[in-house]
């Protein structure tokens, strides 16, 4: 059963066109990233659907409900926001309970789910302190209290962590999992940051210039990126692009400058295979080094020409025929600007794309 | 270096003390030094020009016990309540209602803040008009047809008051209504997209949540427009001189009056005096807020 | 589960509008009467009669003969258009002892306004830079003063003002009114230049003095340049502020010199002679046409400026 179901949509803000005819479809208890740079269009969707931005074109459907000109009150949804939005002069009981009372809920009740949320959140002792006196983290702790008092079965984030120093946002990310596995419910959740992204989604879905340019599990986007720009923007440090041509056929082959890579294990989406200018995607990560590259169907010797010793591991700076190169090594690995390496990849781990359309073969 | 050859501190930064210089003249001698001045030859017996003589109170009991300075206190006072809740009310009111993502908003935020770039005498001088019985709004209603129709508040020694209140408004409300709305459009937009989901109408949004956040802006504001009613001096004498009889007057015309009509300094100088106190009435508490909050912060 | 790729060109939608037709579908249907918003363009309407009507009512009146406005209503159009009114505010209406009209007074003004302008912009903007870049020990109480002293009520200062400006020779001179307008404007002035030159990046005032600038180079060659916007603001006010002025001009301008507020005043409440609401109008328009005009070319600068005090920048 679907919880979300967004059809056709589009917004257009006068001339400009900010969320292009996209259909959605979110499962009940799923947790669905939107992820894109600023200025994709993922807030703009996030806001659309709860309401308070109003459509040019299409439907949105939660629960099977049609909201499509429904208040946001009566969507059934809580949202949480990257500056918080708490009401800066009412107490943290005033915040989770003003929407309730206006509501007309009973105060038994509302005194009921004010108890059990600031249970889960773990701020039974900050419920009479001022916003003003609550840390960042506190703050986002009540924010996101204030969606879950409204009981309602789909949560929208917008960014609820871009505010928070690292140390915390990696708190709040483990808690906010942990808060999905518990509640159960459809959460829709933006964010520019793709580590969230991975460990957060069932799913992703990857925006662009108001489109989503694919929907899928973690391990897809960043295993079977649909196109190039996915790719690049997934993994950090980004993937390495090398340009050349496919020559098709039984033994498909790479080749750029005088290299000729075998493409034979490389695993083809649809029809797939044809000749032409191709760009060749290999993850630094991916790229193993001495003994562990000779195992490996490709491996070619490299000069060293940067190294940037990070801690957890170190960043190999170099050019293979030309072209700009870089690998992700140990960070133990005791390697030096001039050395001689040997590196390798599989190309079952690479991704082709056409040159031009920038899409997956 | 500058341990071997140490300059007198006086001299140190020397260009800047010199480009300070008016300001600390100012400051030492004309906020500070006049200030002081006035409030102690409050305490003499000086009529045309200031004399050494000190009468204690004198001044003061007689100031208590002359009848257009009580008139002068009272006026001040409804003219002043009155001024500040309807500017606040009605300012914070328009500016919420250009706020609705209205057509023309910056027409009309032009023409609701015109008058205030206008001078008290002229807006004086078209009210006094406006508001004349025989001739002006009164006049013309009664000629349309509406022959009962009343309308003289500038006539009526109870209501004049309330006549220059008409016209004061006309000329002040358009600026809180301007920082009521830079005050308004400073407030975070996700605490309208919040409550928008909280389903608050817009109305309790911005009594509950909006107004509460504004508190610096319209202390401010307030302290601002409240330290101008004391003022009160240019209106009155365009619009009423004072008039009917003695019935419009306000201290800053008493004060004006004493020193330079009737040569009587120290009455002009003990009124003058009390108005200085109550600004600092006014001025104190909100400083000491201001900077109190500042130094929590 | 398997990517699903949501271009409609690329697979084909699951729905379409046909299937569902009386579904609500894109925007929300205008509700363009709705009575709330009926009601916010009304309230805006009456306020709007309550500003505009005055300015109307002014420039009817300054148009009509004064037989025809004892007759008839002051916001009937003129039944017979005369410019005579306006020719009399300007040229010949008496202003105490003088018949020569408010010319004068709007000369006198000009003459005011210019120098006290330049003075008091010149005097607050070098203040409001030594403020922020060069503090020294006691300049932060002398600032606090200054914000301070502009809540007193004139009154207090006037007396003793009175004697200074005597005991300088200036009394009842223009340089008497200057000097009493460079005073009076420095809290806000220095205000507005300080919370602009606060927020311009620090790294700049520093490599300056890096590079061996003193004082009022950098002052000149480097703020001044870029901070534009805000002598514009400080010129918007202070040209309206001093035109408007009231009562300094009454107290220390002298006879000869009252700007155009005191004889508009001196015109309407003349005690003797009959009174000539027409002339008076027009006199009042003409006091007023200086500041309105500034109004309503500047705009958002005027705006700025009134905001400045009160809204911490």
């Amino acid at each position: 059963m679907n919880s979300i179901e967004i059809k056709d949509l589009s917004l257009r803000f006068g001339e400009v066109e900010v969320l292009k005819n996209l259909n959605l479809s979110i499962h009940k208890g799923e947790f669905l990233v939107l992820l894109g740079s600023s200025g994709c269009g993922k807030s703009t969707l996030l806001n659309c659907v709860a309401g308070l931005l109003d459509l040019s074109h299409g439907q949105i459907f939660i629960d099977e409900r049609n909201v499509t000109w429904e208040e946001p009150k009566d969507r059934g949804i809580g949202m949480v926001f990257q500056s918080y939005a708490l009401y800066p002069q009412m107490s943290v009981r005033g915040n989770l309970s003003f929407g309730l009372k206006n509501a007309g809920i009973p105060k038994a009740e509302i005194a009921k789910r004010i108890q059990r949320a600031a249970e889960i959140l773990q701020i039974q002792d900050l419920l009479h302190r001022k916003p003003a006196a609550l840390s960042g983290g506190q703050r986002q702790r009540v924010a996101i209290g204030r969606a879950l008092v409204r009981d309602v079965d789909v949560f929208l984030f917008d960014e609820p962590l871009s505010n928070l120093d690292a140390k915390l946002r990696a708190d709040l990310r483990v808690e906010i999992n942990r808060l999905h596995h518990r509640l159960k419910n459809t959460m829709i959740y933006v964010t520019h940051d793709q580590i969230e992204a991975m460990t957060l989604a069932d799913r992703i879905a990857v925006m662009r210039d108001g489109n989503i340019l694919q929907l899928d599990v973690p391990s897809q986007i960043y295993n079977r990126p649909i196109n190039k720009y996915i790719a690049g923007f997934i993994g950090s440090p980004s993937m390495n692009f090398l340009e050349g041509k496919l020559s098709a056929g039984d033994n498909p082959s790479f080749i750029f400058g005088d290299e000729r890579f075998d493409m034979s294990r490389y695993r083809f989406d649809g029809e797939g295979q044809q000749n032409g200018a191709t760009t060749l995607g290999v993850r630094p990560e991916h790229i193993r080094t001495g003994n562990a590259a000779q195992e490996m169907p490709i491996s070619r010797n490299i000069v060293v020409e940067v190294v940037e010793p990070m801690g957890s591991d170190t960043l190999v700076r170099t050019h293979l025929a030309g072209q700009e190169f870089r690998l992700r090594m140990d960070g133990l690995a005791s390697v030096n600007k001039g050395d001689n390496l040997l590196v390798g990849f599989d190309p079952a781990q690479v991704s082709l794309f056409e040159t031009t359309s920038e899409q997956r073969l | 270096m500058s341990t071997l050859k140490r300059s007198n501190p006086l001299f140190r930064n020397l260009n800047a003390k010199i480009a300070a210089l008016p300001m600390i003249a100012t400051t030492l001698v004309v906020f500070l030094g006049c200030s002081i001045w006035t409030v102690v030859y409050s305490f003499t017996k000086s009529r045309s020009l200031p004399l050494n003589d000190f009468v204690g109170l004198m001044q003061y009991e007689r100031l208590f016990r002359t009848s257009r300075w009580l008139i002068s206190l009272e006026n001040i006072v409804i003219y002043g309540v009155f001024a500040l809740v309807f500017s606040f009310v009605v300012g914070f009111v328009l500016a919420a209602l250009i706020d609705q993502k209205i057509r023309f908003e910056s027409t009309f935020r032009t023409i609701f803040l015109y008058p205030f770039a206008l001078s008290f005498i002229v807006t004086g001088v078209v009210w006094q008009w406006i508001l004349n019985p025989t001739m002006g709004l009164q006049a013309s209603i009664r000629s349309m047809g509406w022959e009962s129709f009343t309308f003289d508040l500038i006539a009526g020694r109870d209501t004049v008051i309330y006549a220059l209140l008409i016209a004061g408004l006309w000329q002040g409300t358009g600026f809180v209504m301007v920082l009521m709305l830079a005050g308004i459009r400073s407030t975070d937009d996700e605490i309208w997209k919040a409550a928008r989901i909280d389903g608050i109408p817009t109305w309790k949004t911005y009594l509950f949540i909006v107004i509460p956040m504004m508190r610096g802006v319209i202390m401010t504001t307030l302290v601002i427009v409240a330290a101008g009613i004391v003022k009160l001096y240019d209106l009155v004498v365009a619009m009423t001189q004072g008039g009917p009889g003695i019935s419009s007057e306000v201290p800053a015309k008493y004060v004006y009056d004493f020193m330079f009509a009737r040569g009587n300094l120290g009455q002009g100088l003990a009124a003058s005096t009390v108005m200085l106190t109550t600004v600092l009435i006014i001025i104190i508490p909100w400083a000491y807020l201001e900077y109190g909050r500042k130094k929590k912060g | 589960m398997t990517s699903e790729l949501l271009h409609d060109q690329q697979k084909p939608r699951t729905y379409s509008f046909d299937a569902r037709p009386h579904e609500p579908a894109g925007a929300k249907p205008a509700k363009r009467l709705s009575p709330a918003r009926i009601m916010i363009y009304s309230l805006l309407f009456v306020a709007t009669l309550y500003y505009l009507l005055p300015l109307y009512v002014m420039v009817m009146t300054s148009l009509k003969g004064l037989p025809e406005i004892r007759l008839g209503n002051i916001f009937s159009p003129p039944m017979k258009l005369t410019f005579a009114p306006w020719v009399k505010a300007w040229d010949g209406a008496c202003t105490g002892l003088y018949c020569e009209g408010l010319k004068v007074g709007f000369w006198n003004s000009i003459k005011i306004t210019v120098p006290s302008t330049i003075v008091s912009i010149a005097v607050a903007s070098v203040n409001g830079y030594a403020l922020t870049n060069w503090k020294f020990k006691g300049s932060e109480v002398f600032f606090a003063i200054l914000i301070f002293g502009s809540f007193i009520p004139y009154q207090v200062m006037l007396f003793p003002l009175v004697i200074i400006t005597r005991e300088l020779g200036i009394f009842g001179s223009l340089s008497g009114i200057v000097f009493i307008h460079t005073i009076f404007g420095m809290p806000i002035l220095t205000l507005l230049f300080r919370n602009y030159f606060m927020s311009l990046p620090p790294e700049l005032f520093k490599a300056a003095r890096v590079d061996g600038a003193g004082f009022w180079r950098i002052f000149l060659v480097i703020l001044v340049p870029m901070s534009l916007p805000i002598f514009a603001v400080a010129l918007i006010l202070q040209v309206t502020g001093i035109w408007n002025d009231f009562l300094f001009g009454l107290v220390f301008a002298g006879l000869k010199n009252f700007p155009m507020t005191v004889q508009l005043n001196n015109i309407v409440n003349a005690t003797q002679g009959v009174k000539e609401y027409n002339v008076n109008m027009a006199a009042a328009l003409l006091t007023g046409l200086v500041p309105l005009s500034i109004y309503f070319i500047s705009g958002k600068l005027f705006v700025r400026g009134i905001a400045a005090g009160a809204v911490k920048g």
